[in-house]
């Protein structure tokens, strides 16, 4: 039966391949005949490619689950003791399993893509199932000819030349670092990520090839670019979490080669989210938000790349493999097309506008994307210098986290300061008046937290221009909803109603102001970083360490035994002012199949600070334990950050009344007037 | 040029222009050299003063744990040398007999490697795959 499922799902997989190569054919011959039936059939195909891919995943599931070690992808990455959630997980544990897992995200969008735009788009919609057949198509390859995850293990016995399937008694296990609770949800949020870009790069590529450039396909594009940069986010701040807790170093970023993969796109498509305002509003940045929804993708494909081959080291280490070479072509095939549909389509992109004033929003959002896309080029510059070196010096150098944090720190406080300020400047020009009017409160709330922080003993420079940020940003929204909810109060609503109507009467511009208060709690939980403490002591029994107003006393070390793991637990409590406020139990587990040991941290979290404990190891001559301690100011606000920044995300995609009628109205801009009014 | 245009090209030229110093400045402050045991043997006495992060795998049995120290040897392509870890963090998880370990730092003239950090990988067993003729019964 496991092998008939086996069978069954390389079966689904390769047909898939062949489907997803006749929707690329029907869907481009059927858009450049003007062939309705011929393009319909393409459509057709991709849900098809979708229910195949179903099943591959389906059967790859099965196999993980009933530990068919015969498969080596399942002996590999997957073990008889481990949890059966882990199992289901370990489809993306792998490279394998998680390319199939990518290409099954990628069909459930498409399908949606295609039955979305059944009666919509459709002088795009060849082109568009056209690009997304070709990326889908890609990934097939891979699966079907180079990293199949249905590969069986062969044994050449003696006196025989052909080899024989060998199943092994137990395999591998997933690595210990992986099992984690995030481990079964942050893989598949952060890959819809970024195999969600994919669908606006293909109406992106459609527009540019029909040269429909209206607001139709940018309106499209816009609603398809927040979804996945939405799931982006929350993948990478998912990830973050991750690292602080498993991997035991008190931090939860490092700007590893893969961190940094995962957020270029996001920047990329912030970048585009805010300057796609211009092209609605002002019919300006055209070409730039071409460039942006292009490269959005591309830095997708790349980081896919440049993660999976092998070519940068990392901790998320997939092993040396052959798909480098595969992924660097396709790159290749998809700048040059994006490029040469670019150039000879720019006459089309001609902006309708021009830039009037230095303080106006048409320049604030100008800076914005200058320095998000700074910001981008130093982390990608960073990223790719290992191998530039390598290949013009023959020799590897590498840059580390001092220069990535020199940059990205003033960048993110400028970006900040603009968060504040870009919503509140009017369009063309601001008056001297509407600057008095709308900032004087924030600065003053802002220069008073200074001064506060100031006469506490603050010094820590980045930090407190941080902070008063935080309070200036902060201000000016509470502000701007309090104004909103002033007006309609007069009408008789109470001011919580009129807040709630006032958010979902106009959902894209509150919904932004949320999604601003969730970078102003990132940035706070940022700044605690300046005032970050950690000691290391070596304990016996009964013996204390002291950080900050706490004081932590070792009573005793347990060990636990069971299947998966071995461990040791060391029982903390934890003083505060000589009342015992908490018990923590920091562990260190050893992993039997992979025979890795793995840090698990123990946490006492709070608005105002996480006391982070971990039992680093045992000294070898005197088996002491050896505890490290660190205090970490701020940093919930940062995973609250991430809660809010979904909210903020959902209530933006939620049409409003004004956008319903938008899409009557030819005219978008002067019904977005009429809603303001 | 009309006088707006100019005004915003010196405004985005003095924020690339910070952002690029800033690079700069911090480049020079974490750019390391990137070798594996082999290709550092053979800088010879080139690799002096300069910040690398060495490659290799370490050897078996070779760990000395010392009070404030730790000793260990690093093997790549048959060249080895002697590292002296002074960090103050612990080792990694994964730091152990036969894993692929980076270690950062500088050589000294005595040719030991004085290590400020190290990181490591279980190279063989991380994304382990089943060799046809290693299961060979």
């Amino acid at each position: 039966m496991l092998a008939l499922v086996s069978d069954f799902g390389q079966f689904c997989m390769l047909f898939a391949f062949c489907l997803s190569c006749y929707a690329i054919v029907a869907s481009l011959v059927g858009g450049r005949l003007g062939n309705r039936r011929l393009v319909e059939t393409a459509e057709r195909s991709v849900m098809a490619v979708c229910g195949m891919v179903t099943l591959t995943v389906f059967s790859l599931w099965y196999q993980l689950l009933n530990d068919n070690f015969n498969l080596q992808y399942v002996a590999a990455n997957s073990n008889r003791a481990m949890p059966w959630f882990y199992k289901f997980g370990a489809l993306w544990g792998g490279q394998e399993g998680s390319l199939v897992f990518w290409c099954w995200i990628l069909s459930l969008f498409s399908l949606t893509t295609v039955l979305m735009n059944l009666k919509k788009n459709r002088n795009l919609m060849p082109y568009v199932v056209g690009v997304i057949s070709m990326v889908t198509t890609f990934f097939l390859l891979v699966n079907n000819f180079v990293a199949n995850p249905f590969d069986m293990i062969g044994v050449i016995r003696p006196g025989s030349a052909v080899a024989t399937p060998f199943t092994p008694m137990d395999g591998n296990g997933l690595s210990a670092l992986l099992q984690y609770w995030a481990m079964v949800i942050h893989p598949p949020i952060l890959y819809t990520g970024y195999v969600g870009f994919t669908i606006p790069f293909a109406f992106a590529i459609a527009a540019l090839i029909t040269r429909d450039l209206d607001e139709e396909w940018i309106r499209t594009t816009r609603r398809w670019m927040m979804v996945p940069w939405l799931f982006q986010g929350v993948g990478v701040l998912l990830g973050a979490k991750w690292a602080y807790v498993v991997l035991g170093w008190g931090g939860y970023w490092g700007w590893d080669p893969v961190e940094n993969a995962s957020l270029m796109p996001w920047l990329a498509a912030t970048a585009f989210l805010h300057s796609v305002i211009m092209q609605e509003r002002k019919g300006m940045m055209k070409v730039w938000n071409m460039v942006l929804i292009l490269s959005t993708f591309l830095l997708c494909i790349f980081g896919t790349f440049l993660t999976r081959s092998g070519i940068v080291s990392s901790v998320h280490s997939f092993a040396q493999s052959p798909i480098g070479p595969y992924f660097s072509s396709f790159l290749f095939l998809m700048i040059s097309l994006s490029a040469y549909l670019l150039l000879t389509r720019l006459d089309s992109l001609k902006s309708e506008n021009r830039l009037d004033s230095v303080v106006s929003r048409e320049s604030s959002f100008l800076f914005n994307n200058l320095i998000l896309l700074a910001s981008m080029f130093a982390i990608l510059w960073g990223t790719i210098f290992p191998i530039i070196t390598e290949y013009l010096q023959n020799e590897k150098r590498t840059v580390s986290a001092p220069f990535y944090n020199k940059v990205n720190i003033p960048i993110g406080l400028f970006l900040l300061f603009l968060t504040g300020v870009g919503p509140l400047l009017a369009w063309r020009k601001t008056s001297m008046q509407s600057l008095k009017r709308n900032f004087t409160m924030p600065t003053i709330a802002a220069l008073m937290t200074g001064a506060v922080f100031f006469a506490f003993g603050m010094r820590h420079f980045y930090s407190m221009v941080c902070l008063i940020l935080c309070v200036f940003v902060m201000a000016t929204i509470v502000a701007e909803f309090h104004r909103g909810a002033n007006a309609r109060r007069r009408q008789g609503e109470s001011y919580l109603q009129a807040l709630w109507i006032l958010t979902f009467r106009n959902t894209r511009r509150y919904g932004g102001y949320i999604v601003h208060v969730a970078m102003v709690f990132l940035f706070v939980g940022f700044a605690g970083a300046g005032f970050n403490r950690d000691v290391q002591k070596e304990m016996g029994p009964g013996e204390s360490v002291e950080i900050g107003s706490y004081s932590l006393i070792l009573e005793k070390v347990t060990n636990k035994d069971n299947p998966n793991y071995a461990s040791a637990v060391a029982v903390m409590k934890v003083y505060q002012n000589g009342k015992l406020i908490d018990t923590l139990l920091p562990e260190r587990r050893f992993y039997k199949a992979k025979e890795e040991p793995t840090t698990e941290v123990a946490l006492r979290s709070s608005l105002k600070e996480d006391l982070y404990v971990v039992l680093s190891g045992f000294t070898p001559s005197t088996s002491r334990a050896v505890m490290h301690v660190f205090l970490n100011p701020l940093v919930a606000w940062i995973w609250i950050g991430g809660l809010v920044f979904m909210l903020g995300t959902v209530v933006c995609l939620t049409p409003d009344r004004h956008e319903k009628a938008m899409q009557k109205v030819a005219a978008p801009v002067e019904a977005e007037e009429l809603a303001k009014a | 040029m009309d006088k707006r245009k100019v005004k915003f090209l010196a405004g985005s030229l003095i924020i690339v222009a910070s952002i690029a110093w800033l690079g700069f400045s911090g480049f020079d402050e974490s750019l390391a050299y990137y070798k594996t045991v082999d290709e550092l043997k053979q800088m010879k006495d080139d690799a002096y003063d300069k910040r690398l992060r060495v490659a290799g795998n370490v050897v078996a049995d070779s760990i000395v744990h010392s009070p404030g120290n730790v000793k260990f040897k690093l093997e790549q392509k048959g060249d080895v040398i002697s590292v002296n870890y002074v960090g103050k963090d612990l080792l990694p998880d994964t730091f152990k007999d036969g894993a692929q370990a980076m270690a950062e730092g500088h050589l000294s003239r005595s040719g030991e490697f004085q290590a400020s950090k190290i990181q490591a990988k279980c190279a063989s067993k991380y994304e382990a795959t089943y060799n046809v003729k290693q299961e060979k019964s």
